[in-house]
């Protein structure tokens, strides 16, 4: 029966001001059930404060073979990285 | 536990009352367990699981009181297993058996409409460890009744094989509905010291709620006739023994055993 049911992506947010994290997935036959679902299967011992359900057909995903030409490139440009500046010690943790 | 002495009320009614509401919630905690590893989806299994388990929790908070009320030394645990059928005092509607999901869920459906209402109103009991069980129970009810109504409505409101089994679910278990509201004297003794609704105060709500959802889900509600009871004093149906022994077997066979 679950077979006939879409999949959906489960997002779940912590409970100190974190962003939605993807937990999992679930079938549901629709939105409103995969957040019971969702609240059921991944929820129980308190993880979260809020769910996000996405039907899993509608996330669009690079692919895997193109990592190199996607993400190499940057590996050599140290100048993309914030590193060069003197933070005031006032500041502190960034 | 509190030492703060119980009101003044029959004692036994209100162990009576304690045992009904443990009871209630330990018999259908146990028949939900049943569907673990059998439902139609995994996602409905572990929900069913989730429910059960909420019920169980329920169940040692009201027989622990119900044991520290009696004062004799017997815990939850004692009083859970080492009862015998007519000493259970649950009402007939939960030992039903689970049929199939549709059974199950409208089982649940109209058992959760009661049990929300009488947690809300016990949430203003004159006794503070009842009012304190019922807030917390109250919570863990609410979802319940948000699960089983909206399933009860999608069945119901579903194929034309949902729809028939959902008819006949509610046409077979509406006569054990009628128990809930059914009060006795121990019920009159516990109202009359501010401890508990009257039972039948609790009708029209549940009626409502009852009546919303099932037209909402396409279905019929049927006419109130003669109403099945009994459990409430001890008097079950066939099935209470089969349910006690599977329950029960390992403390009868073992008895004290702990892991």
């Amino acid at each position: 029966m679950s077979s006939e049911w879409p999949l959906w992506e489960v997002f779940i947010r912590g409970q100190h001001g974190l962003n939605h994290r993807h937990v999992g997935s679930l079938h549901a036959p629709d939105a409103e059930m995969a957040i019971h679902n969702a609240r059921d299967v991944y929820t129980r011992r308190n993880e979260g404060v809020s769910i996000w359900v996405v039907r899993s057909t509608d996330i669009t995903a690079s692919v895997p073979s193109e990592k190199g030409p996607l993400f190499d490139p940057s590996n050599s440009k140290v100048y993309r990285h914030p590193t060069f500046f003197d933070v005031p010690e006032e500041v502190g943790h960034m | 536990m509190s030492s703060a002495p119980f009101p003044t009320v029959d004692q036994a009614a209100l162990f009576e009352f304690l045992l009904r509401m443990g009871d209630n919630a330990l018999i259908l905690g146990h028949r939900l367990s049943e569907w673990c590893g059998h439902a139609p989806a995994l996602e409905e299994d572990i929900a069913l699981a989730n429910t059960a388990l909420d019920l169980i929790g329920q169940t040692q908070l009201w027989l622990g009181l119900a044991g520290e009320m009696e004062g004799k030394g017997r815990t939850a645990d004692n009083l859970a297993y080492l009862r015998d059928a007519t000493e259970f005092r649950n009402v007939l509607l939960v030992e039903r058996p689970n049929g199939d999901f549709g059974k199950t869920l409208m089982r649940q459906f109209l058992f959760d409409a009661w049990h929300l209402s009488m947690l809300q109103a016990l949430r203003s009991s004159a006794d503070k460890r009842i009012a304190d069980i019922a807030e917390k129970a109250a919570k863990e009810v609410a979802y319940h009744l948000d699960r089983s109504r909206d399933l009860v409505i999608r069945l119901g409101d579903g194929t034309a094989e949902s729809h028939r089994r959902m008819r006949e679910a509610l046409d077979d278990l509406w006569p054990y509905t009628g128990e809930l509201f059914i009060g006795d004297a121990a019920d009159e003794e516990l109202a009359a010291a501010g401890l508990g609704p009257a039972p039948e105060s609790l009708k029209a709500e549940w009626d409502g709620v009852v009546g919303e959802t099932l037209t909402e889900a396409t279905l019929k509600k049927p006419a109130d006739g003669y109403m099945q009871r009994g459990g409430k004093r001890g008097v079950h149906t066939e099935h209470m023994g089969f349910i006690l022994a599977e329950m029960q077997f390992l403390q009868r066979a073992y008895p004290g055993a702990t892991w």
